[in-house]
Formats: structure tokens, sequence, C-alpha cells
């Protein structure tokens, strides 16, 4: 037994030393730790994140201000803020970063905050949407998009395209609820009248009975909310079947509703809904055409909304580093980033220097046929779009 | 051989078992490397520490009692949710936070205990596994309660005794958990030496026979359940206390099974296992994650098949047969 036990501990720790030390370069690079899912059900958008952080960084070049960048990658691995905030304590006290970035999921994101607030650390949301996330660090600046932004915004649109009652399907959990609260608020303060709602199991098989329901109340627009996967497939045959006709009774969702993936399987069901989103790849200006251009040709797929978090997360960590004149402590950096504007693919976007989280405008977009093909096509945006949430708050 | 001198070398075996040997005592003082060799570890090793208490709570009902269960992160999530949302509405002292974390786990894990021991092998992992989804479903749904998908928010700790605040190198959380974990396993090596350690292994082997010689299975069974629940809650509001975040994971499937591959790896039964699993485990996790981020899977894939294939009673059991060769 004594053996035994020797050996095992003497593997474990030969395991863990073997990272323990790292050598110093002379010119000291600037490091960044992505905390990113790298594994897992996420993985697939955490890497979309990732290609676009290494998009820009083969753009721009590897330096700013002079100095190296240089990337540490922790894979979180899925909803896990116990992991995401040791790895973010691990980043900061034993690889010394001097930035923590990435965040796809809100528990991740919301656990960091409180280890970029006690070590004043500069923190970049890339993705995590939840709309507190950017109240629980004073250095934290988010370039990706809040939930209330998006569906606020459709709401008091939808009003003033002259839909003045509307009918609320959301799936029953977290952020169905969030989703339904915010289209709610936006469409009722524009002057709109919520003329029923209803909440359906996350994993429902089958939507028939609720579009009745719905459809028996004639709203004159429906606003659905469901998670990607096999649901948007289900309740767009059900809207269909029922005879919901997009000319008469408007479809209105946020954007991952009409998804590529989900256009496929939805097919001409889905003509006519009308979503919010910050970006699509068919965004047209030239900035998106060039980023597209070369997002597709390094990683052979489109870019989509969280390529662009990645992206202008990135653009806004160097853009922030310059303006600090090279400084990278969490004060210099965050006062760097408020206030900071510039032109992404997305379109004009800026830092709210009261909040620290992006301000952009949001597409309202309605599935047509081009060439062919099924496309979310921008009709119509509202501009300047502040997290809602937040402004109420104060 | 009279029943006099059988009950003499009972006694004589629990007081060989119970004597302590060199190599434990190492082993104890090595956890206190950390300090010295790795100080920037500290936060994993304190993790490490958690993760090895829960899989102790578990080697206590499968390694001895021989009850397997998929869903033990059920009294783990309990225990976090417990310690959070009394931080959460005021009361943020860790130590009666870890009480009171004990004591809900250990409730819910006797009332589990009355239907698990009443089934043996397959029928167990169904239930237990039932149990675990229907709890992780239940946290999910009264988001009200538990914050659903984003997790409890408004988690603030107190200082431990009054003094040490969980600081961002983990001094603290470590010397906090491996605290725990220590007296826990005195706790956990004190029972499994003792004579209800002894029928438990006896159920393990044969229930129906212990029941013969006299010793009620099933009382047993529903006892040691309900300290291990109880330990696995202490786990769960360790990690809730160090870390201050509470998700719905502490409940989910993923961490059921990963304590039990922790187990197996280290080897089920023989109380130093469920530590040495989550070492190797955690320590190998954490290094092939920093150097392949996107594949380290495979890794831990591969790690998990050779120690099946080549320790198939684990690490120390192995190194066991190994010793027990050259000899």
């Amino acid at each position: 037994m004594r053996k035994s036990l020797l050996g095992a501990f003497v593997l474990g720790l030969g395991a863990a030393a073997l990272l323990a030390t790292m050598p110093a370069a002379a010119q000291e690079p600037i490091k960044v730790g992505l905390i990113l899912p790298y594994s897992g059900q996420f993985a697939d958008a955490g890497n979309q994140i990732d290609n676009g952080i290494k998009l820009y960084m083969q753009e721009k070049g590897d330096r700013a201000v002079g100095r190296k960048i240089e990337i540490i990658r922790k894979d979180v691995g899925g909803i896990a803020p116990d992991v995401a905030k040791r790895l973010a304590q691990e980043l900061i006290v034993r690889d010394k970063v001097d930035i923590i970035a990435g965040f796809l999921l809100t528990p991740n994101a919301l656990a960091a905050a409180d280890v970029s607030a006690e070590a004043k650390k500069f923190m970049v949301v890339m993705n995590a949407a939840t709309a507190i996330i950017t109240t629980k660090s004073p250095y934290m600046a988010r370039a990706s998009l809040t939930i209330p932004q998006l569906n606020e915004a459709l709401g008091g649109w939808a009003f003033k395209s002259g839909i003045k009652k509307a009918y609320i399907m959301v799936s029953d959990f977290g952020p169905g609820h969030d989703a339904e609260g915010s289209f709610q608020r936006g469409f009722k303060d524009a002057g709109g009248e919520i003329v029923g709602s209803v909440r359906f199991p996350v994993a429902n098989p089958d939507f028939s009975a609720f579009v009745q329901r719905a459809k028996d109340v004639n709203p004159e627009a429906i606003y659905v909310f469901v998670p990607g996967g096999a649901q948007p497939a289900a309740i767009g045959k059900a809207l269909a079947d029922r005879g919901i006709d997009p000319a008469k009774t408007k479809i209105l969702a946020q954007g991952e509703l009409t998804f590529d993936e989900a256009l496929k399987s939805m097919g001409d069901a889905s003509l006519g809904i009308i979503t919010a989103l910050h970006y699509d790849y068919t965004h047209d200006s030239a900035a998106n055409k060039a980023f597209v251009a070369a997002f597709t040709k390094a990683y052979s797929r489109n870019p989509d909304f969280f390529s662009i978090g990645g992206y202008d997360g990135m653009h806004l960590i160097y853009e922030s580093l310059t303006k600090a004149s090279g400084k990278t402590d969490g004060e210099s950096l965050i006062a760097a980033a408020k206030g900071m504007s510039w032109e992404s693919p997305r379109g004009p976007v800026s830092i709210d220097p009261e909040t620290r989280d992006i301000i952009q405008n949001v597409y309202i977009r309605r599935v047509e046929k081009v060439g062919g093909q099924l496309r979310n096509v921008e009709f119509d945006k509202v501009e300047k779009v502040k997290d809602p949430f937040k402004a109420r708050m104060k | 051989m009279s029943t006099d001198t059988m009950a003499l070398d009972a006694r004589r075996h629990i007081a060989r078992q119970i004597r302590w040997r060199p190599a434990e005592v190492i082993f104890w003082l090595a956890t206190l490397l950390p300090f010295v060799l790795f100080p920037t570890h500290l936060v994993l090793a304190s993790q490490i520490a958690i993760t090895a208490l829960f899989a102790l709570s578990l080697d206590l009902i499968l390694g001895y009692a021989g009850i397997v269960s998929l869903g033990h992160a059920a009294f783990f999530g309990l225990g976090a949710y417990t310690a959070g949302l009394l931080s959460k509405h005021g009361w943020g002292e860790p130590l009666s936070g870890l009480v009171l974390s004990a004591l809900v786990a250990g409730i819910v894990g006797f009332a589990a205990s009355l239907v698990i021991a009443r089934f043996r092998h397959l029928a167990l992992i169904m239930i237990t596994l039932g149990m675990g989804l229907l709890l992780h479903e239940a946290a999910n749904s009264a988001s009200w309660l538990t914050g659903g998908v984003d997790g409890l928010q408004g988690v603030k700790m107190w200082q431990v005794l009054g003094q040490f605040r969980f600081d961002l190198y983990g001094y603290t959380a470590y010397s906090y958990a491996l605290a725990v974990l220590f007296l826990s396993f005195l706790l956990v090596r004190r029972i499994v030496h003792s004579p209800f350690g002894l029928a438990l292994r006896g159920i393990r082997e044969n229930s129906v026979r212990m029941t013969a010689i006299g010793a009620s299975a099933r009382a047993h069974v529903r006892k040691v359940y309900t300290i291990s629940a109880a330990l696995a809650g202490v786990a769960g509001a360790l990690l809730t206390q160090t870390t201050s975040t509470v998700s719905l994971e502490t409940l989910g499937f993923q961490r059921s099974a990963e304590v039990l591959v922790m187990l197996v790896l280290g080897g089920a039964g023989r109380l130093y296992g469920g530590l040495v699993g989550a070492i190797i485990f955690m320590s190998a996790r954490d290094q092939f994650s920093g150097i392949t981020p996107l594949y380290w899977y495979f890794w831990i894939g591969t790690l998990l098949v050779a120690v099946v294939l080549f320790l198939p009673n684990g690490i120390l059991g192995g190194l066991a047969r190994l010793r027990w060769r050259r000899r």
C-alpha cells in the first residue's frame, strides 16, 4: 500500500509539474486569456468566436502598440461558472494575463466578472447576452449584444410598422422568459396591446394546438421564441399547416429562428417571417463584404453573429491598448474603451460610456427567396440601440 | 475455531486496519506541498480537494456497500444550492453553511435511501439516474429560487472563521477545502474500519447472507447512504463557498458520471481511490485542456481506456497487485 500511494501521488504531481513554469520573454508580450467552450455542445459557437478572433489578428497582425499580443486559450467545456471562475483566476495569477476575454455563456461571464472586478483586469465579453452581466465588473465591456436590445427594438418597431395587437409564444425556459419580457415591454411602451401569450415546453414536438389557440384570438402579429435545433422547423410547419398567412398575420422573432440551418429545415414555411438581429453575413456594406470574403476563404464557412462578436471584441482590445498607449491596467483600458466607436462589418457601433455595453443598429429582416435561396433580407433598421434594460436601471 | 477466537480475530483485524501507515502520513503531508511548490495552482488544488471529497462520499456507498449510483450529483447540488441560498439571503458564514448543507443533503439522502435500500445493481443505476435528472429539472424550472440556467446570483461569502477572506490566489480556498477534506476523511476512515464498515463489505459481497447472519442489510444501506449524501452535500457547499457561484451543472448528469469515472480510475473500495482518481483526472484534464483546448477529450479518453484495459481495479488496485506479485 505504501508504494502504491506514493507512486500514485508522484504521478499526480508529475502531471501538474509539466506546465508549472514558462520562460519569460525579453520583451514581455501583452497576454489575453480567452475563456470559451471548445468542447461539448457549445463547441461550434465557441469556434466561430475563435475564428473571428483569429481572422482579426491575421488581418491586423499580432502586435499592438509595438508589443506582441499573445492569446492563451482555455476550454470551459460548457455552462460551468465554477470552472470559468477558476480559469479566470488561473489566467491572472498563473499566466499573468492582462486582459480576459471570450465568454459565450452568461453564467460563465457572470462568474468571471467577480475575478475581473477583484483583480482590476479589463474584461471583454464576446457573446454572453444577458443584460446585467456588465454591471458585475467596472472593468468590463461587451462587444456582442444584449437580449433586450434586440427584442425591445423589435417590439417598438412592430408598433411603428402598424401592428396594434400581438400574441406571444415562447419556450418555457430562461431565455424564452427574457425574450417574452423584453418584446412585450418594447411593444407595450410604444403603445401596442398584447392580446394573449403562451409558454410551451422547451422540447415541444408539435405546435399545432398552440398555433391554433393564437389564431383564434386573431392577432395582427405573433411573436415567437424557440431554441435552435429541431424546434424552428416544427413551429414553422405548424404555422403553415394552421393557415397563418404571413401577409396578414406577421410572424416576429429574434434572429436565431431563421438561421441558415433552420431555413433549410423549414423550407418555404419560413417565407415572410420577420426577425431582428444585429448581424447577418448578407448585410450589405463594403466592410462586411470584405469581412465575409476573408472569413469564408480562411474557414470555408460563413461568419455568424458569434464570429462578429469575436472580431469586434478583438478590435476593442487592440484599439483600447493603442488609445491607452500600451498601459494594460484595468482602469486605463476601460477608460480607453468607454465611448470608443468604429465601423464594424455589422455597421456603426460604439461602447456606451455609461454602461460599457455596445450600442449598435438592430436590423429588421424578412425571409425571402433570393435567386431560389431562402435568405434573411434586411428591409428596415432601428438605429443606435442602447441596452434598454440598463437604461432603466438608472 | 471457537467463536471466542473468531471475535478476537475480528477485533485484531480491525485494530490492524485502523493503524496509520507511513504511506498515509506521507500522502497527507504531501497535500501541503502545493502551498510551496505550486502557489499559483491553489485554486485548482482546492477544486481537486472538493472533488476528492465528493469521490470519497461515492466510495462509501459504491466501494464499500456496493450501491451503484449515477445520480450522486443530486446531493452535491443540494449542498451547493443550500450554501448558496443561505448566503444569498444574508447568512454567509461558511462553517455553519457547511453543517446546514450537510443536514439538507442528509435528510434528502435518507428519504432517497428508503427506496435505494430495496434494490440492487442495474435497478439502482436507473433509480439514481432518474432521481438525479428529476432534481436537475426541478431546479431548472424553479428559476425564481435557483436562478435557473443563469445560476444563482448574489452569493457573497463571509470570511472563514472571521479571519480569512477567499483570495484570488486560492490560499484560503485550498486551506479550507483541504481541512474539510481531511476531517471528512478521518470520519470515513473510522466508519469503514468499524464493525459497521465490515458489515457494509459483507452486504456488498452477499446481502442475502448478511441478512441471514443477523445484520439487517436495508438498515445498514439506509445509514451509509444518508452519511454519503451528507458528505456529498458538504463537497457541494465547499464548491459554492470557494467559488461564490452555483449553477445547474452542480446537479448535472456529467458531474455524477465524472465522479464515478474518477473513483473507478483510482480504485473503488480503497479509501484513497477517490482521492487519487480526483488528483489524476483533474490534473490530467487541466494539462490536456491547456495544451490542446480543442481535442483534450481524446487524451482523457485514451487515459481511461488504458486504465480500464491494464488496471481493471483502478490505479491503486493495479499498484497493489504489482506489489503483491513482486513479493
